[in-house]
């Protein structure tokens, strides 16, 4: 029971996060059709942002300034790059963006080295945040948890109760209408391709301190950021949020089942040796395809479900 | 116009000349390892470390003429990487290269080296291993052109398994490594050596997970701590070791370490006090030895990279080992040819800072003394102004790790011989 429950919350706290980097991503796709293959990399300047502001002003300011910076990265690329290569048609975007990922690692490596860097968890949320059974939970988790969500909630109001999301969705479906009201549908595409890159840049200021912050964080997270996005459905908020938690589950619960095919075939009375054919794969056990599964998940989705567990636009 | 042509032949014979001087003044050694990425930090830690035994080399003459020079390459971990490091580094006339980090890596590099030196026999290469403790290398794979510095994964295991089976409390055990060749050869030797040694521990949990790649090892502490093990052990290196390290200390789990190399670059700073008494490693050297010889040099060492960012400590005597022996060698042939050194080092006894180590012919080993030792907090002593920020008691623990307040304090010392095994080496000489 302590060991389900401690991973129960493993997993949630892992699927908010992954939630919160692939929120950004989802939503730049399903407003502007763009599929970004930069997005990890600004999961990456996120992280790496927090730990020179903290490293200056401490941890809490740069919660508030670096995902701000990154949305004004993501604002600059959208303006003065994106918006250019977008009149070649999709593949351009996607080779533009897909060309800006190695740039920017490239930049990090320039900049901070090519080694990790010594962003940490700050003293005040360090520690046990409870108890329960014999094993303590990290009050960062729950901080994370709590951002995420919190982060979940705004997302939402933003899109359905405020003005400018509003305009948003409208310029969306409409934007010729919008534009002849007045507004300026190419600043709001900057704005949610600004704001996508903040919440990956949030999502970078939580997770590296969790984890490490280094050249590598991008290329780590950008597979499974892909992974979350197809498997919730292209575009759908509510999909990406469901694929993230199913995520977190499948790989906090995989890494626990020791069970292979050898196990199945000893319950039928038949042993595999070490001369069986294909031993190998015989003794492989759930936890060590562990890292495998998403991707797996992903293809049988694709095949089986190509639209994804939410699949269809939002809005 | 004849004048003209004997006088540029004898500039082309006269730099000709020179080149050949400068080629034998400076042995360059390729350090062929982790730049960048996750390991980036043990792989420059390494680098520095070697460059400043280097310096110390050139500095006192050590190889009687010819200067040493260490030049890093980024190899990413990666054995496909490191296959293109090789060829740029023999198109740069480099003849010597050295290498630790990751087994995976030092055997491509082994075949590599081999099928070169078949080929070019006089352009032959020289692999100084340092840290790559796969058994293989000294046993089937061994090679003539490879030397290893470090004591083998299974020395280390049969070493920390005699330690083990004299603490009657502990009744299961729990193994957590990485998934390759390293990892696989800790899992191995754990469980022959514990069968043979106290039938009567259990093995509750044998995970392998994927090197490098784990970022976060919540889900792999709850399941130790759902096996109730009294004792882990581990071969981790690296953010993997620190990684761990630091969701166990997170989750708040008491179980003890058995480590290869906890002690090593951030793992110490991750686990802070919560590892106190709990994390023991394996070592040729830790800065609490008694008594400890290399003091006044990793006291320079830290006052040079001790500081800010990175508080880096001296961790590898074996790097000084295998520096030392080869400048031993080079001065003993009067030549950096690598086939001379190589023969030369062929069972060299040198009196390293804890004793005689060997470098054994059969198989290219070298046999050195070992220690058990187990985190401590560092001596905070009364009459040292400079210790103020150190806890403990035990003037025993003079040394902390990379500013972290802990340091390590011996629990056994097992001599070289001890920890000797057979070989099934069967090596080719050229």
């Amino acid at each position: 029971m302590e060991f389900f429950l401690i991973s129960m919350l493993n997993s949630l706290s892992y699927g908010l996060l992954l939630f919160m980097l692939s929120s950004g991503l989802t939503i730049i796709f399903s407003m502007m059709g763009v599929l970004n293959f930069a997005h990890a990399s600004f999961y990456m300047i996120g992280a790496y942002f927090a730990y020179q502001i903290s490293v200056w002003l401490g941890f809490w300011p740069a919660l508030v300034i670096a995902p701000l910076l990154v949305a004004a990265v993501g604002m600059a690329v959208e303006r003065y790059g994106l918006r250019t290569v977008h009149k070649y048609g999709h593949v351009a975007e996607l080779l533009f963006t897909f060309g800006l990922a190695y740039l920017i690692e490239e930049a990090v490596h320039l900049v901070w080295g090519r080694s990790s860097v010594p962003y940490v968890v700050p003293p005040s949320l360090d520690g046990a945040a409870f108890t329960l059974y014999s094993t303590d939970y990290p009050i960062y988790r729950v901080f994370m948890m709590a951002v995420s969500v919190s982060m979940l909630i705004g997302i939402y109001l933003t899109l359905t109760r405020s003005r400018i999301g509003l305009v948003i969705q409208a310029a969306l479906t409409h934007p010729q209408s919008v534009e002849t009201l007045g507004h300026n549908v190419p600043r709001v595409f900057m704005l949610v391709f600004g704001g996508g890159s903040a919440l990956a840049g949030l999502a970078g200021v939580i997770g590296g301190n969790a984890f490490i912050t280094e050249p590598g964080m991008a290329a780590a997270v950008g597979p499974i950021v892909f992974v979350v996005v197809v498997v919730g459905g292209m575009g759908s908020l509510v999909g990406a949020f469901l694929a993230s938690l199913l995520l977190g589950v499948l790989q906090t619960f995989s890494v626990a089942l020791d069970y292979s095919f050898a196990d199945l075939f000893a319950k039928f009375g038949y042993t595999v040796d070490p001369d069986t054919p294909l031993a190998v794969l015989w003794n492989l056990t759930i936890s060590q395809t562990g890292p495998v599964l998403p991707y797996l998940l992903m293809v049988l989705m694709l095949i089986f479900r190509p639209k994804g567990i939410m699949g269809s636009r939002e809005g | 116009m004849f004048h003209f042509k004997r006088t540029a032949e004898a500039m082309v014979l006269v730099s000709a000349l020179f080149a050949g001087s400068a080629y034998a003044e400076t042995l360059k050694i390729a350090y062929i390892d982790p730049l960048s990425g996750a390991f980036a930090g043990v792989g420059d830690a390494g680098l520095k470390q070697f460059q400043f035994v280097a310096d110390d080399i050139n500095k006192r003459n050590l190889t009687g003429g010819p200067k040493l020079e260490v030049i890093g390459f980024d190899n990413k971990v990666s054995p496909k990487e490191s296959l293109n490091v090789l060829k740029k580094v023999i198109d740069q006339g480099i003849r010597v290269i050295t290498q630790g980090n990751g087994s995976s890596v030092a055997g491509v590099l082994i075949d590599a080296v081999n099928k070169h030196n078949e080929r070019n026999p006089d352009k032959s290469i020289l692999f100084l291993n340092y840290a790559a403790v796969d058994p293989d290398f000294t046993n089937s794979k061994c090679s003539f052109w490879h030397f290893r510095f470090d004591a083998n994964s299974d020395m280390k295991m049969e070493a920390m398994t005699d330690f083990m089976a004299k603490d009657k409390s502990i009744k299961s055990v729990y193994l957590i490594n990485q998934d390759y060749s390293f990892g696989q050869a800790v899992t191995r030797a754990a469980k022959e050596y514990l069968a043979r040694k106290r039938p009567d521990i259990k093995i509750v949990g044998d995970d392998l997970h994927p090197i490098g790649k784990v970022k976060d090892f919540a889900p792999y502490v709850a399941k130790i701590k759902a096996s109730n093990a009294d004792v882990v052990i581990s071969g981790n290196w690296g953010a993997d070791a620190s990684l761990l390290i630091k969701a166990a200390k997170d989750a708040g789990l008491s179980t003890p370490f058995y480590t290869y190399y906890f002690g090593g670059l951030g793992s110490m700073t991750a686990m802070g006090d919560a590892g106190v008494g709990k994390v023991k490693q394996i070592t040729e050297f830790h800065s609490n030895i008694k008594p400890n010889k290399t003091e006044k040099f990793a006291n320079a060492f830290n006052a040079k990279y001790g500081g800010p960012p990175n508080h880096l400590t001296f961790y590898y005597l074996r790097v000084n080992n295998e520096m030392y022996m080869l400048a031993r060698a080079i001065k003993e042939t009067k030549s950096i040819d690598p086939k001379k050194i190589a023969l030369k080092l062929e069972g060299m006894k040198f009196e390293s800072d804890t004793g005689e180590v060997e470098m054994r012919a059969t198989d290219h080993q070298l046999i050195q003394p070992l220690y058990i030792s187990t985190v401590a907090e560092a001596y905070r002593d009364p009459k040292n102004p400079k210790t103020a920020k150190f806890k403990g008691t035990d003037p025993d623990v003079k040394y902390d790790v990379e500013d972290s307040g802990l340091g390590f304090k011996t629990d056994a010392r097992i001599e070289g011989y001890v920890t000797a095994q057979p070989t099934s080496c069967q090596m080719k000489r050229p």
